[in-house]
C-alpha cells in the first residue's frame, strides 16, 4: 500500500495523513487556537453586532492565517528528525508529487477544518448569511496557499533549532496578499458588490503555489538536509 | 580478479567551513564483497557516507557506479543503492510492521514483510508502535529492510550500534547472504565481524590539528 520508495503522490498524502491522525492532539491545537480567539473577540471588544460584522472579514481571516502558521512549522520538523527526509532525498524519483502530497495531507487536516469551521465563527461575529459561502470558498482556496507557502518557509528554517520566528517572518510577506484578498472577498460580499473577482485572484494564487512551491519546498529541503 | 567494480570512489573530500574533514578517499568496491570502514569518530565516516548517497556534494573527486560517472547513472545507481544511517527513519507512531511496509520497496507482500519481522526476532512486536520499542529493537525495525531490498548496494552506517550480540550476529547472516548473491555492503562500525571476511578501509583525519 503506502510506500516511500513509490516516489508518488498518493504514498505519502496517505502517510502523512496517518501520522497527523495519530497525532491528534498536536492537530487539535491551532484548530482549539483558532475557536478561542474567536469566543474571546467578541468578549473582549463588544457584542455589539453592527461592529463586530464590520470586523469579521479580518479578523477571521487573520485568525486562520495565523493557526496556519502555527500548524505548518511541524510538517517536516519529524522527517528531518528520524531520518525520513534523507531516505526520501536519496529516493531515484522526483520529489515533486511526494512533496505535494505531503502539503495536501497538511491542508486537509488544518486548512479544511479550518473552512468547515468558518461559518459557526461567522455566526459569532453576526455575519449575514448572504458572505457565508463567500468566507468559506475564499477559506477553502486560501488556506491551501498558506499551506504551500508555509511549507516552504518550514523547509528553509528546518535546520534551526527555534525557527518559529525566523519562519513567520519569512512567510508573513507572503501570506499578505492572500489576507488581503480573502478578506476583500468576504468585504465584498458584505457590501454586496461582486465577489468573484478577488476569489479568482485566489484561485490564481493556489495555481502559482501549486506549480511553483514544490519546487521551492525541493531546493529548500536539499540545502536544509545538507546543514 | 576480472571483477568490474560496482563503485569506485577517486579522490573523494569534503571539506567543512573550508577546512577538508578528511584526506582524500579512493574506493573500489566489487560485488560480493564487504567493505568494513574504520577511523576514530569524527573522522567523516558519516559524511563519506552521505556523499556517496548524494546527500553531500563532495569538495573534489568523483564516484563511479559501473564504470559511469554518477551523472549518467544517477536513477540507476540510486535505485541500486540502500542506506541505514544513524537516524533510521523508523517512526514512533507506526508500528514495527508499518514501518517496514513504508521503507520496504513498492509491492512488497504481507508475508514478506511477516519473514523479515521475524528474521530480526520482532515477530510478537509486529503490532506494536515503535516508540513503545527499546533502542534495539527499533534499530532492528530498521536493519529488517535489508530482508526485503532489493538493492546491490547496502551502506551501513554503525549497523550495529545499540544491537545485542544475537542482533549483530543476524545482521552478519544478512549480509552474508547478499554477498553470496553477488551483492556488496559498505559498512562502518567499530567492531570486527566473525563470521564474514571483509576488506578494511582505515579513514583519517584530513592532517593534525591545525589550530
Amino acid at each position: 500500500m503506502t510506500n516511500l520508495h513509490s516516489g508518488g503522490f498518493k504514498a505519502h498524502f496517505c502517510m502523512d495523513l496517518l501520522l497527523l491522525i495519530r497525532r491528534r492532539s498536536d492537530l487539535a491545537r491551532p484548530l482549539i487556537f483558532f475557536l478561542i480567539i474567536s469566543t474571546l473577540i467578541p468578549l473582549g471588544i463588544a457584542p455589539d453586532p453592527q461592529l463586530l460584522m464590520k470586523l469579521a472579514p479580518g479578523l477571521i481571516w487573520i485568525m486562520s492565517l495565523l493557526a496556519t502558521l502555527l500548524s505548518v512549522d511541524s510538517l517536516f520538523g519529524e522527517d528531518f528528525q528520524d531520518g525520513t527526509l534523507q531516505q526520501m532525498l536519496i529516493s531515484p524519483n522526483l520529489l515533486f508529487m511526494p512533496v505535494l502530497g505531503k502539503v495536501t495531507a497538511h491542508w486537509l487536516v488544518m486548512g479544511l477544518p479550518l473552512t468547515l469551521l468558518s461559518p459557526l465563527i461567522g455566526l459569532m461575529f453576526s455575519l449575514p448569511v448572504d458572505a457565508m459561502l463567500p468566507m468559506v470558498l475564499s477559506l477553502a482556496l486560501g488556506t491551501a496557499v498558506l499551506s504551500f507557502v508555509g511549507a516552504v518557509g518550514a523547509a528553509l528554517t528546518l535546520p534551526l533549532r527555534r525557527g518559529g520566528v525566523l519562519l513567520a517572518l519569512l512567510v508573513m510577506p507572503l501570506y499578505v496578499p492572500v489576507l488581503i484578498f480573502g478578506s476583500a472577498t468576504v468585504q465584498s460580499a458584505l457590501d454586496g458588490l461582486l465577489w468573484t473577482g478577488p476569489l479568482a485572484v485566489l484561485a490564481a494564487f493556489l495555481v502559482l503555489a501549486i506549480i511553483l512551491c514544490p519546487l521551492a519546498i525541493i531546493g529548500a529541503l536539499r540545502v536544509s538536509s545538507e546543514g | 580478479m576480472s571483477v568490474d567494480p560496482i563503485l569506485e570512489a577517486k579522490n573523494l573530500a569534503f571539506e567543512r567551513n573550508e577546512k577538508p574533514l578528511f584526506s582524500p578517499v579512493n574506493l573500489v568496491l566489487s560485488s560480493g564483497e564487504a567493505l568494513h570502514i574504520e577511523g576514530p569518530n569524527g573522522c567523516g565516516k558519516t559524511t563519506l557516507f552521505q556523499l556517496l548517497v548524494g546527500l553531500l556534494q563532495p569538495s573534489q573527486g568523483s564516484i563511479e557506479y559501473c564504470g559511469q560517472p554518477l551523472s549518467e547513472s544517477r536513477y540507476d545507481y540510486l535505485a541500486n543503492v540502500i542506506y541505514i544511517g544513524h537516524q533510521s527513519a523508523v517512526k514512533g507512531m507506526l508500528t514495527a510492521e508499518e514501518n517496514l511496509r513504508w521503507l520496504s520497496p513498492a509491492g512488497t507482500s504481507c508475508d514478506e514483510l511477516a519473514q523479515a519481522l521475524q528474521l530480526v526476532g520482532l515477530q510478537s512486536y509486529a503490532d506494536v508502535p515503535c516508540h513503545q520499542l527499546s533502542a534495539g529493537q527499533q534499530r532492528r525495525v530498521a536493519l529488517a529492510r535489508l530482508a526485503t531490498t532489493q538493492a546491490k548496494l547496502w551502506y551501513l552506517d554503525e549497523p550495529f550500534a545499540a544491537l545485542d550480540k544475537q542482533g549483530v550476529e543476524l545482521v552478519e547472516n544478512l549480509m552474508d547472504s547478499h554477498l553470496q548473491n553477488g551483492g556488496a555492503v559498505m559498512f562502518s562500525s567499530h567492531q570486527d565481524l566473525a563470521k564474514i571476511t571483509t576488506r578494511k578501509y582505515s579513514m583519517m583525519r584530513a592532517g593534525p590539528c591545525n589550530d
